[in-house]
């Protein structure tokens, strides 16, 4: 009875699922494994292999990776020093990272071209110092900035959640045996918070990889990244299939992504 | 007695402002199994973080052996830590996480290999080297964890309510391991817990503790028969604490009562404390009882009858394997050598006052 019932409750997110999730992901397979006659073809999924969707590739994995890197750098430290404070002081220090969240994600971009323009806020002020401008606008420097500040409470938050969740008293044991704190930190803090880990990489990774409005707002239009081509066939050229084709492999990569995840993160301790 | 390893001396140590020890003074013996034992927040888990090294003392010095370790961190102390909730290493095997601190050690492979097969002997648990901590029970777990400190060969064992969170059964079985490891290892335990029966069951002392002072060290026996205050006749056991007037040597007044005792020296006709154990309390007839009474409540508790009984103004409670029914008159006897005579507080401070052996 109460099975029953509670399988009526997942009616709407069902639909919901088919309807703007399953439904849209058919017709990217479609449009991506056929022509323009409708006929069977590899070629849009191969057409990746074209040195300009290549390089484009090339470039959208090495960025997503450095804004991993950097991210990761950034987050773990203070995601320790969260994890180690009191309830009541913590909760003001997240509000403070999760804040610029609140705001919308395209403003938040633009306000960063902004700062960074040549004759922009940032370089007024070093201006003024008399010092020398910076000139990161429409290069990949701006692009990883972008991409960092937009992703790094996704890393934070759940290297925040793993971290947390080690007992005290395992890292006290790790000292009462005689270990130092790198040594600590290395055999014992670091390889419990894993699952933190790959989920945070995973939630920066991704969303990086696949975005186009970072790159094109803070790369101009100089710098084309995987998700800037695939937007240009859909939107500009039109070609829905060569599009698609695209988005197939990008996706191969994202699933390749989760399977590592899902080999490391076992015990789903991490968000995902 | 022998020599002695470890002295605390004036240990004071406070939380927010709240004081949990307060110039706390402790002896503890090379070889001794000692037990702090006291309710939740009377300061026997501080004194034993502070003795690991994991909580630094507002005031006062640790010595070991000879040497001040106050301020000495964990990893440099010569002593061994298990903890309350086992704090095994999730992510190694146990064969790894006993090897933990000899590799530390940069001790031998061949050395290391038989250390483990050695430390799963003394607890039971031989061919789980190549489990993970997880896929044990809460009392495997808790040995792993005895194991993977005492292979370090540690001059004392800190134990942190390490039966804490197993099923009576099991608890009952690990005290008599735990004796029996500390028999066949030779070192000393300092042991902490709230459970007064597994206190009296393993210990050589026993230090009682509330509100962060010392209120009692002896032996299971003189805390369980020579309780010097209410706190502590109160804490270990049943008891009968009841106010009462020391007429001179020998002879105290109790509820109006003349009963014979053996306690000297407290003066005369001063007030103090009278503990009379459960057991101790004998219904007789109405006529052979030194003052009468009426059973008002009975329960079967397996060993004994609980009794309560109204007399002189007071609920005597009585633990008996003859059974007086409720509304039965009775009579109640004493015998002098049961009767425990203790000093009444004469104010807050002297009640939780602090003792050296």
């Amino acid at each position: 009875m109460t099975s029953e019932k509670s399988k009526w409750l997942s009616t709407p997110y069902v639909a919901w699922s088919i309807m703007f999730i399953l439904i849209p992901l058919c017709m990217i397979f479609y449009y991506g494994l056929t022509d323009k006659s409708g006929a069977f073809t590899l070629e849009n999924v191969a057409a990746i292999a074209s040195a300009e969707h290549a390089k484009a590739l090339w470039l959208s994995l090495l960025l997503s990776l450095i804004s991993t890197l950097v991210c990761f750098l950034l987050a773990y430290p203070l995601a320790m020093i969260l994890a180690n404070l009191q309830v009541n002081q913590h909760s003001f220090i997240i509000l403070i990272f999760i804040l610029p969240m609140w705001m919308n994600f395209l403003l938040r971009t633009l306000a960063w071209q902004t700062l960074l323009e040549k004759n922009g806020v940032i370089n007024s002020v070093l201006s003024f110092l008399h010092l020398p401008n910076i000139n990161i606008i429409n290069t990949p420097c701006a692009i990883v900035l972008g991409m960092v500040y937009n992703f790094l409470p996704f890393m934070v938050l759940p290297l925040y959640n793993a971290l947390s969740k080690i007992d005290e008293n395992v890292i006290n044991a790790s000292r009462d045996l005689g270990a130092g704190s790198i040594y600590t930190f290395f055999r014992i803090t670091l390889p419990l918070s894993v699952p933190g880990i790959i989920s945070g990489i995973t939630m920066v990774f991704v969303p990086a990889l696949t975005t186009f409005v970072i790159s094109t707002i803070l790369g101009g239009s100089k710098i084309l990244l995987i998700g800037n081509v695939i937007e240009q066939e859909f939107t500009q050229a039109s070609n829905w299939h060569l599009g698609s084709g695209l988005s197939i492999v990008l996706m191969i990569f994202i699933i390749l992504n989760m399977i590592t995840s899902a080999v490391f993160d076992k015990e789903g301790t991490g968000l995902i | 007695m022998e020599k002695e390893l470890i002295q605390l001396i004036d240990i004071s140590k406070s939380f927010d402002g709240q004081m949990v020890l307060d110039e706390l003074n402790l002896n503890i013996h090379e070889n001794e199994f000692v037990t702090l034992l006291g309710p939740s927040g009377c300061g026997k888990t501080t004194t034993l973080r502070i003795l690991g090294g994991f909580a630094n003392p507002d005031k006062g010095c640790i010595i070991f052996d000879s040497q001040d370790i106050t301020h000495l961190p964990p990893n440099k102390r010569q002593l061994n830590t298990v903890f309350q909730k086992y704090a095994l290493f999730t992510h190694m095997t146990i064969a790894e996480n006993i090897a933990f601190g000899l590799k530390i050690k940069k001790k031998s492979k061949s050395y290391i290999d038989d250390k483990i097969r050695y430390a799963l002997k003394l607890v039971n648990l031989e061919g789980y080297e190549n489990r993970m901590p997880n896929s044990l029970s809460g009392g495997q777990q808790q040995r792993i964890a005895i194991a993977r400190a005492i292979v370090n060969e540690p001059k004392v064992l800190l134990l942190d309510e390490p039966l804490g969170a197993l099923d009576l059964k099991l608890r009952q079985e690990m005290q008599y391991e735990l004796i029996r490891m500390k028999n066949e290892l030779g070192i000393t335990f300092v042991y902490v817990t709230h459970d007064q029966e597994e206190a009296l069951t393993m210990s050589d002392t026993i230090v009682v503790m509330n509100q962060g002072y010392i209120q009692q060290i002896g032996t299971p026996e003189s805390i369980y028969n020579e309780p010097e205050n209410a706190f502590v006749a109160d804490f270990i056991g049943d008891s009968n604490i009841i106010s009462a007037t020391m007429i001179e040597d020998k002879l105290v007044s109790i509820l109006g009562t003349r009963f014979p005792c053996v306690d000297t020296g407290f003066g005369t006709n001063k007030p103090v404390d009278v503990v009379i154990r459960p057991e101790d309390v004998i219904l007789v007839e109405p006529a052979e009882g030194t003052i009468q009474g009426v059973v008002t409540h009975l329960i079967f508790k397996g060993v004994h009858y609980e009794m309560e009984v109204e007399a002189c103004g007071f609920e005597w409670l009585v633990h008996s394997t003859t059974l007086f029914p409720v509304g039965k008159k009775v009579g109640i006897k004493v015998d002098p050598f049961n009767i425990q005579i203790m000093n009444k507080p004469e104010s807050e401070d002297e009640e939780a006052v602090a003792i050296d052996i």
